[in-house]
């Protein structure tokens, strides 16, 4: 039965196994507060928002309060927010809905080589339909060069798209320095902030921010809701038409019980859960260091609060993590025998990594919910595990000169 | 994800390392996702009477050089010869879709291997 700590407890091949969940840049368990702020918009208070009776305004209300939650929170105004079913939709509607709109300004977007494959995705299918998409290269810690933005912008560029906290790597980029390179030369600024939201501080004007993805289900809320922050005057298409909900801006009902869970999980973020993951990811970045044949892959400081990722040589990041699985612990890989493509991860690539390096990593993200008896257990168990991989490896030989 | 006797035989594989004086040695890498295996074999009276592997790669691959090995050792080469994925994947009790592609990696490092030890017999002759 899961518990308060977010740890489950269940029957392993010798006894009970302890599940340790270290997978939270994939997604995290939802806060118990979340679900009993859910629970009354699932049950009696079902209404929709667009009724003018009673029920419906119920919803109304629940969707205001939510939507002034997650504006202060950016320091935006309740009206630049508009709700989505998550990070991918908000991105998506952030490139094509600001491309589709300012044809007249026109058809060139930059962006990185470390995004998430929805911006990826979005901005090659734009590709196929004419638009022209410049993607920055980065430094081997996964940082943008400002000098390389400011040299791509053109007069057709319209807008400039950059992922906050890398999914991966953990790479927090410097948001004020890129938003004023974008303000000087006019160019629209967007983020995709579903990692960082709640861990790094966001301000919509002193990061020149005209569109920023938000999520829920990174902060311990709900799976299926997030928000795209529009500023006030920026035209957009959307890319879902409907009703006319969320101000003609994105179609369709809103998801109530998602959002005022949403709002609960910003609410309940705290300063103190960022500088205890912080000194949990410390110990575990400190403790797998003293691995022989270990590289921490992103920046050591400016880095999300719960990241951790590393190279080992010689081992596959799969078998490890399947490994770990088997042990109850919970961790996600870049490596390519993972993917559905078989390639590597772009980003480890993008940052300069050999493809075996690449495919030797292994992505560790804490959460609240993490404790140092966790971390100790991954300390004990990954050395093991990496010695007795390498004895099976072909390039044993070569890991034992390290 | 992956069944009983795949997790069982990769955290304990069997035939692991190397043979010195090996009489056929077979290498196989996965271009794309950069698995590798590596295979050597004893032969006597052309008969596999000594076996081993490598494999740096995911469970997947680990437990089918395993299971390979053993289902190579002591049969004859012509046997050996005849081993399919679709017969190690089965004796695996199936992988998931996108992990079949690793069980190719021990069945094509052994016919190496086989094709090494042949040539080996010619030069010599």
């Amino acid at each position: 039965m899961p518990d308060s700590q977010g740890k489950r407890a269940f029957k392993g091949m010798r006894g009970v196994l302890k599940m340790i969940y270290l997978d939270n840049a994939a997604t995290t368990k939802p806060d118990p507060k979340v679900i009993e702020a859910m629970l009354p918009y699932l049950k009696e208070k079902f209404g929709n928002a667009s009724s003018a009776h009673r029920l419906g305004q119920e919803a109304k209300m629940a969707l205001d309060d939510a939507r002034k939650v997650i504006a202060r929170s950016i320091n935006a105004k309740d009206d630049e927010i508009v709700f989505t079913s998550g990070g991918t939709e908000s991105n998506n509607l952030a490139l094509k809905g600001v491309l589709f709109a300012n044809k007249e300004k026109g058809n060139h977007i930059i962006t990185t080589k470390i995004e998430h494959s929805c911006i990826l995705n979005a901005s090659k299918w734009l590709e196929t339909k004419g638009y022209k998409v410049t993607y920055l290269n980065v430094d081997e810690e996964g940082f943008v060069n400002p000098a390389d933005l400011e040299k791509a912008i053109t007069k057709q560029t319209v807008l400039f798209s950059i992922i906050h906290g890398n999914n991966e790597i953990g790479t927090v980029q410097n948001l004020e320095e890129l938003g004023k390179i974008c303000k000087k030369h006019k160019v629209l600024f967007h983020t995709d902030a579903c990692q960082s939201y709640t861990k790094v501080p966001i301000d919509v004007n002193r990061q020149h921010l005209d569109l920023v993805t938000l999520n829920a289900h990174k902060i311990h809320g709900p799976k299926g809701v997030g928000a795209l922050y529009i500023r006030s005057g920026i035209k957009i298409t959307p890319i879902a038409h409907g009703g006319g909900q969320e101000k003609y801006r994105r179609g369709g009902t809103e998801n109530i019980p998602g959002i005022v869970g949403f709002a609960e999980s910003v609410k309940i973020a705290s300063s103190s859960n960022i500088r205890k993951m912080e000194k949990l990811r410390d110990i575990l970045i400190d403790g797998i260091l003293e691995i022989p044949g270990a590289k921490l892959n992103g920046p050591r400081d400016e880095r999300l609060c719960n990241n951790i990722n590393f190279s080992f040589a010689g081992v596959e990041g799969e078998a490890v993590g399947s490994y770990l699985d088997s042990s109850g612990i919970c961790v996600s890989t870049g490596s390519a025998c993972s993917s559905a493509s078989l390639e590597p991860s772009h980003v480890l690539l993008a940052i300069g990594l050999k493809p075996e390096e690449a495919h030797g990593s292994l992505r560790f993200s804490i959460s609240k919910y993490t404790t140092e008896e966790e971390i100790d257990r991954v300390l004990e168990l990954l050395p093991k595990i990496l010695q007795k991989l390498r004895k099976i490896s072909p390039i044993e030989k070569l890991i034992r000169r390290l | 994800m992956y069944s009983k006797k795949v997790m069982q035989l990769f955290k304990n594989p069997k035939n692991v390392g190397e043979i010195k004086n090996a009489d056929g040695y077979g290498k196989i890498r996965n271009p794309v996702c950069g698995d590798t295996t590596e295979v050597f074999i004893k032969v006597k009276d052309n008969k596999i009477s000594g076996i081993k592997f490598k494999t740096l790669g995911c469970a997947a691959a680990i437990s089918s050089a395993s299971i390979t090995t053993e289902m190579a050792k002591g049969r004859k080469l012509s046997d050996a010869e005849k081993l399919t994925k679709e017969k190690v994947v089965k004796q695996l009790g199936g992988l998931p879709e996108n992990k079949i592609h690793c069980s190719v990696l021990a069945v094509d490092a052994l016919k190496e291997a086989i094709k090494d030890y042949k040539k080996r017999c010619l030069k010599a002759k």
